[in-house]
């Protein structure tokens, strides 16, 4: 538990995804079993224990410590788990297993959970008890995804990302074939039906580049500006996942319901009104959800658009070449209205190409994918058979309004900004950008924030408005959240211009114009 | 005379008529005591202070030799008008006092100033002073504060530096008293080679080694390129662009408020490492045990939590209220 304990504080503390790989490494390589596979189950929400409510840690608080002592302490901490793990008054530094610990929250009654917590309590430490009792509410909150925690074991043995990805669904905490196998021994049997494999991605392409590239030996379709999933049905078991491999099938009940074939396919989730392909903004209301509301459903309903087939009716096709595949793919019929495949572009020339790509059919329409006719599916990002030809983004020239201090690298540099657009004769906030510059760029920008600083509040400096920013970004949402009614997506600082009146930056309504 | 008459908070401070003279004030007065060499305590421009030799010294590293019109250092019992004056250690920083003053009638009062009763090698021990009236800091005065073993954090220190060898440890340690305890802590705990020290500590770094207490060596962090993986830097120094020469560093803090992990994110840290020099709740509610006053009170801080203590441990307490002293000065 206090190694738990440690990783815990420092994932908490670390922002930079290297670092925190790294600790994450080192404390899987330290750790036996089972406690290292419980302690990733916990990080990744992938470990289902006995909730303890905040109304029974209050109800032991009472018992202990003086009503208004805790209510000032709670008053200035801020957080309930560890204003207890602070106050609980022992001086008892047990190293218990973190396998004991789980222990208790699964198999505990609840008659019995007061006085077991009170107990465990009694025994460990100040950071063991926030641990322990983070791990009693649930409530990790370190910033670790899954994908992160392959990336983690991928660093300790041979099997990589896309093998990890592979098996990961048919796994169970605490995961010990998974660290057999990491370790050399035999390669985890699939446990589960519909598992994930691994997806094809593809690789940048510009016009220079396609020049030295015969068109004929490709086909080419449009990008389509959803969520790229892959959706299986294996004997009635039926999944949808990202394409790093999370499993969303619970919010979207409608397309698990459509998925009335046999096989695992490659394609695009979107929302879709008849013919009309929804913006992705909306979307994005349907993510998340652990629950779907009927109305939520009506209003937003989400499809499937096929891009490609993996395993048809009991055959594994990977290995085909992707003209076969396609074939097999146009012939197939997936049982519902809600799933179609997404159409061939008709070209000779990569000019050609690039004028369908200039003039798509559809706003929801990212640019183009190119896919040489002979290329199997291969898991991961093979340089060279696929490749997307993206639209070009949009931009803005927005005023920097606001800076903050970085970390890890960009320490003591102002690398995080935040720009406004005018509204009338004020500038109203309308996002966040901390990457497009150059390093020299960074420092100049340094340079402008620490030269013009109004106000200062903890690492975050407000700047007079005078620089303009060229802001390039992928799309654009109507957004309630957000003071300016819009966000972007992927927002990156293009070009400083520093040619440019801050007077002469775009207006909120020129980009309100632009949301799809 | 009664207790109140004795000593009571004014704008510009504690202020003690029966002797003509304030303890650790605010702004200007014909005659200070100061307790310790904290900027909020010992201010510059007073006509008369009388302090410890080393507050004294620090005073003038810190503001110039011209700091007060005259200067007594505290050894011994004092008198000062109808008053008995005595300083006693307060093991918060290197020359820091407790202030006992016994009026020729009345009851016998100790203002602890900072203080603090873990060991320490950078200044001598607290002393428990015996008296009616005990005045004492509050700052971390909520049962949440109970600062673990300092070594404890040192391993946590030299744990990040074993696991990112590659990267510095840039650690924020106020200048005096904090730093020169975070250098002599991590020489306890085994970290041997050169500390880098960001200019702001020089001179009260060679204060200290100066008075004797071994810091091991220490190394400038001024030029481009320092060559040691461990830095101690004022907090002010990291909202500075001294901080852009080291490339993708570990930033920590040493302070006592780091034990609470709001406080930590605010300052955007990555290693918090929680040592104080202030007295935590187990030290000031045993000290008030210990000395067991007829009445105590509360200068700064979180009085409310030290307050309710005492009215659950029957024993008289009243919250004084001074303005003017920081949470941990820099
Ligand atoms: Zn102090
Ligand atoms: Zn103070």
């Amino acid at each position: 538990m206090k190694a738990f304990a440690n990783l815990l504080e420092r994932l908490a503390f670390t922002a930079a995804r290297n670092a925190k790989l790294r600790i994450l490494r080192h404390y899987l390589e330290q750790t036996p079993d089972p406690d290292r596979g419980f302690a990733l189950a916990a990080l990744t929400g992938d470990l289902k224990l006995r909730a303890v409510t905040p109304k029974l840690l209050r109800g032991l608080m009472a018992e202990r410590v003086d009503e208004q002592l805790f209510a000032l302490s709670y008053d200035f901490v801020g957080d309930l788990a560890e204003t207890i793990a602070l106050i609980w008054d022992g001086d008892q530094d047990d190293d218990v297993p973190l396998r004991d610990a789980v222990a208790l929250l699964s198999d505990t009654g609840r008659a019995g959970l007061p006085a077991a917590i009170s107990a465990m309590l009694d025994r460990l430490g100040p950071s063991e008890r926030l641990a322990f009792l983070k791990l009693a509410t649930g409530n990790m909150r370190v910033g670790l995804s899954a994908r992160m925690a392959r990336m983690a074991l991928a660093e300790m043995g041979d099997p990589q990302v896309k093998d990890l990805e592979e098996i990961w669904h048919g796994l169970t905490p605490p995961y010990q074939p998974l660290f057999d196998w990491i370790a050399g021994g035999a390669r985890p049997e699939h446990a589960a039906k519909a598992p994930f494999r691994p997806v094809m991605l593809s690789t940048p392409v510009d016009l220079d580049q396609l020049r030295a590239l015969d068109p004929a030996d490709h086909v080419a379709e449009w990008k389509w500006d959803g969520i790229r999933v892959q959706a299986v049905n294996d004997d009635g078991v039926r999944r949808l996942y990202s394409r790093t491999g999370e499993d969303i099938s619970g919010s979207f009940p409608d397309v698990i319901e459509a998925l009335n074939f046999d096989g695992a396919v490659d394609g695009e989730l979107l929302v879709r009104r008849g013919a009309n392909v929804a913006p992705f903004g909306d979307l994005q209301k349907r993510l998340g959800r652990k629950v779907v509301g009927k109305a939520m459903l009506e209003s937003h309903p989400a499809g499937l658009r096929v891009y490609d087939l993996m395993i048809w009716q009991g055959r594994d096709l990977r290995d085909m070449p992707h003209q076969d595949r396609r074939a097999i793919l146009q012939q197939a019929d997936f049982g519902s209205d809600r799933i179609d495949v997404s159409p061939l572009l008709d070209f000779a020339t990569w000019d050609d190409l690039a004028a369908l790509r200039a003039d798509p059919p559809s706003i929801v329409i990212e640019g183009v994918m190119i896919k040489r006719r002979d290329s199997a599916y291969v898991g991961g990002r093979p340089r060279g058979p696929w490749f997307k030809w993206k639209r070009d983004p949009m931009v803005i020239d927005a005023v920097m309004l606001y800076a903050q201090r970085g970390h890890g690298k960009r320490s003591g540099f102002y690398s995080d900004f935040t720009f406004g657009l005018w509204d009338g004769d004020v500038l109203v906030p309308v996002g966040k950008a901390y990457f497009g510059f150059t390093d020299e760029e960074l420092r100049e920008l340094d340079r402008v924030v620490r030269n013009n600083t109004t106000e200062r509040f903890g690492p975050v400096r407000s700047v007079a408005p005078k620089l303009v920013l060229e802001v390039a970004f992928e799309g654009l949402n109507a957004s309630a959240r957000h003071k300016s009614g819009v966000a972007m997506r992927f927002p990156r600082i293009s070009r400083i211009r520093w040619d440019k009146p801050a007077p002469e930056a775009d207006r909120l309504e020129t980009l309100k114009a632009m949301i799809p | 005379m009664r207790a109140d008459q004795i000593l009571h908070p004014t704008e510009a401070g504690l202020y003690c008529p029966p002797g003509d003279f304030h303890i650790d004030p605010i702004r200007p007065v014909p005659r200070a005591l100061i307790t310790h060499g904290h900027g909020d305590h010992a201010r510059a421009g007073h006509g008369a202070v009388m302090a410890t030799r080393q507050t004294l010294e620090i005073m003038a590293i810190r503001y110039g030799a011209d700091f007060t019109e005259t200067r007594q250092v505290a050894e011994g019992p004092i008198r000062v008008g109808d008053t008995t004056v005595s300083f006693h250690p307060a093991g918060h920083i290197l020359g820091s006092a407790q202030i006992a003053v016994q009026p020729d009638k009345g009851p016998k009062i100790v203002v602890s100033g900072d203080y603090c009763r873990r060991p320490n090698l950078v200044c001598a021990p607290y002393e428990p002073v015996p008296c009616d009236i005990f005045v004492t800091e509050a700052t971390f005065g909520l049962p949440v504060f109970r600062h673990p073993d300092p070594l404890q954090e040192m391993a946590r220190l030299r744990a990040s530096m074993a696991e990112f060898p590659e990267r510095q440890h840039l650690i924020g340690a106020y200048a005096l008293g904090k730093a020169q305890r975070v250098i002599s802590l991590a020489r306890q705990a085994g970290i041997d080679g050169p500390i880098a020290i960001h200019g702001a500590l020089q001179r009260l770094c060679d204060y200290h080694v100066e008075q004797g207490i071994d810091l091991g060596e220490l190394i400038p962090a001024t030029a481009a390129d320092v060559p040691a993986q461990l830095v101690i830097a004022p907090p002010s120094a990291f909202a500075s662009a001294w901080v852009q020469r080291f490339r993708d560093p570990v930033i920590g803090f040493a302070s006592g408020w780091m034990q609470v992990r709001a406080r930590a994110r605010q300052r955007g840290v990555e290693l918090p490492l929680v040592i104080s020099d202030h007295v935590d709740w187990p030290q000031v509610t045993q000290t008030i045990r210990e000395l067991a006053p007829s009445e105590v009170w509360i200068t700064h801080g979180n009085e409310d939590g030290l307050m309710r203590w005492c009215q659950l441990h029957q024993i008289a307490a009243r919250p004084l209220r001074l303005v003017g002293y920081e949470d941990e000065p820099e």
